[in-house]
């Protein structure tokens, strides 16, 4: 019997493998011990997971940090290996006497047992094992500096004492939490993502990986998260503008496609608020990235006057499920079924109430009395809105046969105001447009300016509406990007 | 042993300089005034071309896009291949 050391660094690198046969097994699973008496019969090498001298009759290597199990990739044992110049050419899992007999060229091996057993999860993928186990091995691809704390020092108020929150105790980002958070993706943590305002510093997937953990994320998020900081990035979002306003606006995440489902994402009641860990942490992750890699931080180049709640994450999915609309998504010419996010500058979210409403145009006008008032009455074409159309109000409308087109067609007929009415110093206020277009009709949002979504719980005759900040090329455009892998 | 975290910032390191000394007089300085294209901001800088001028500076005017944007580079640097000095109007 011999046993392999304890190495005291990693084994960073696949070990290679013996050539001829090699079997990996564990003396507490069943279907190891019921192939141990074979493993005399022929020329193996034999690695074992707990007991160093399981099987008895052998003498087996002891796989005690298991590196070998991890590096080759073991996820059951027994698994058995044929192996030439050090490379693998043939594996079988478990037990099947027709895979090792053909495997190991014995014509009888194991006649006497059952045709078949399936085997044992392999140490190297134990629940319990594996996050340690992948920080063990592949800990040295993540690039962060490493931040040592003592003992006794405390994770959240350490997070805090460096300014890495926004004000919320944040998941403390250790490598075990970063590696699994890289699982959600098959993107290579060292990818640049963005160049990220106002600092203008490149984003790598491990940087947006360690804020997405902090932020409280499942690994499955991380893409949606990947793409929203994509997208918030580019010119046309202009991050840098929206941090450093003093209107009170930041990125709302508007996500659409099945993935929203697939990962858990609220699309219904109380779409907006508290209690769904997708909508909450991914919009978090988002700014956490804007605040710790950006650098954008409030009283610093964030400006705002006021700021909203939404500034700490505004995220949420579009009820696609018997939506009477086309999704936002492909208003905005994304494929159908595309999982996609869109990102728009905006504030808080304002009910708009309307529960007498049974017909569509009664409903469009209060739809277009609200929308109005957007910023100020008197401001027209300057900001976009968000109208997130609640269930009961989309039925409203799909009763009559009005689909997004037809809706939006709507809103904005009904919303050409009077230069009279807007001019500065109308109605006893200064804010206004210039008088000299008094005798002007204008619109108060541009073609495209009103981003129709579905969302909401089933009972409330309620919509809401979202502001928008500058629009346009002096601001911020919505910006739709495609979710990846 | 102790706790390892990883570095959610940008690792950057910010490079401290020091201001340049004032200049002792506006004889022979070209002052560059960017209007940062806020309202109003073109009233405020005419003021302030006409007081320099007066003074003996000379001025040279430049305007950014957007004012929600930062300068663009070959603004930036042709600012600071044309003026000594720059006066920059933030806001309305």
């Amino acid at each position: 019997m011999s046993t392999s050391p304890q190495p005291t660094q990693p084994v960073t690198r696949r070990p290679t493998l013996p050539d001829g046969f090699v079997v990996i097994v564990k003396e507490e699973c069943e279907t190891c011990r019921m192939v141990a008496p074979l493993l005399a019969q022929f020329e193996c090498t034999v690695y074992t997971q707990d007991d160093p001298t399981f099987p008895h009759s052998v003498s087996p290597l002891h796989d005690a940090d298991l590196a070998v199990s991890w590096h080759h990739e073991i996820e059951t044992v027994p698994t058995l290996i044929e192996v030439v110049d050090g490379i693998e050419i043939d594996r079988t899992v478990g037990w099947s006497r027709a895979d090792w007999q053909r495997i190991t060229g014995i014509a009888h091996l194991g006649d006497d047992l059952p045709v078949m057993r399936p085997g044992c999860g392999s140490m190297s993928v134990d629940p319990d094992l594996v996050d340690s186990l992948r920080a063990r091995f592949g800990g040295h691809l993540l690039q962060a500096r490493r931040i040592e704390l003592a003992d006794l020092d405390d994770e959240m108020e350490a997070m805090f004492d460096r300014g890495f929150t926004d004000g919320l105790p944040v998941v403390p980002p250790t490598e075990e939490r970063v590696l699994r958070m890289l699982q959600g993706t098959t993107r290579a943590a060292d990818e640049v993502i963005a160049v990220v305002p106002p600092d203008l510093v490149e984003v790598t997937v491990e940087k947006i990986a360690i804020n997405a953990v902090m932020a409280g994320c499942k690994p499955e998020y991380l893409p949606w998260v990947i793409a929203a900081v994509e997208a918030i990035c580019t010119d046309e979002f202009n991050i840098h503008g929206v941090l450093a306003t003093t209107m009170p606006v930041g990125p709302v995440i508007v996500c659409n496609g099945p993935g929203t489902k697939a990962i858990g994402m609220n699309a219904a009641g109380n779409v907006l608020g508290q209690g769904n860990r997708a909508n909450l942490t991914i919009g978090r992750a988002v700014q956490l990235v804007v605040r710790n890699v950006g650098g954008g931080r409030p009283g610093e180049v964030d400006r705002a006057t006021h700021g909203n709640p939404g500034k700490i994450s505004f995220c949420f999915a579009e009820l696609e499920d018997g939506s009477p609309f086309s999704s936002l998504a492909t208003s905005l010419g994304t494929p159908d079924g595309a999982n996609a996010v869109t990102v728009f500058a905006g504030e808080g979210p304002r009910c708009i109430v309307d529960q007498l409403a049974r017909d569509p145009e009664s409903l469009a006008n209060t739809f277009a009395a609200c929308l109005r008032t957007l910023h100020n009455p008197k401001l027209v074409l300057a900001f976009d809105v968000i109208l997130v159309v609640g269930p009961e109000h989309a039925r409203v409308f799909a009763e009559a046969g009005w689909d997004r087109e037809r809706v939006l067609a709507e809103l904005h007929s009904r919303l050409q105001l009077s230069g009279e009415d807007l001019v500065r110093g109308a109605h006893g206020i200064a804010e206004g447009i210039p008088v000299h277009l008094r005798d002007a009709t204008l619109a108060k949002f541009r073609p495209g300016g009103i981003l129709l979504v579905h969302a909401g719980g089933g009972a409330g005759l309620f919509s809401t509406m979202i502001g928008g900040w500058a629009n346009g090329d002096v601001g911020s455009k919505p910006v739709t990007r495609l979710v990846g892998k | 042993m102790s706790k390892q975290l990883l570095d959610p910032s940008s690792e950057r390191r910010v490079t401290e300089r020091t201001r340049l000394a004032r200049p002792t007089s506006l004889d022979g300085q070209v002052i560059g005034l960017l209007d940062i294209s806020k309202p109003r901001g073109d009233v405020f800088l005419d003021q302030l071309e006409q007081r320099l001028v007066g003074a003996g500076a000379a001025v040279k005017r430049y305007k950014k896009p957007t004012f929600t944007k930062p300068a663009p580079v070959d603004l930036r640097h042709e600012i600071a291949t044309n003026c000594t000095l720059v006066i920059e109007a933030l806001a309305d």
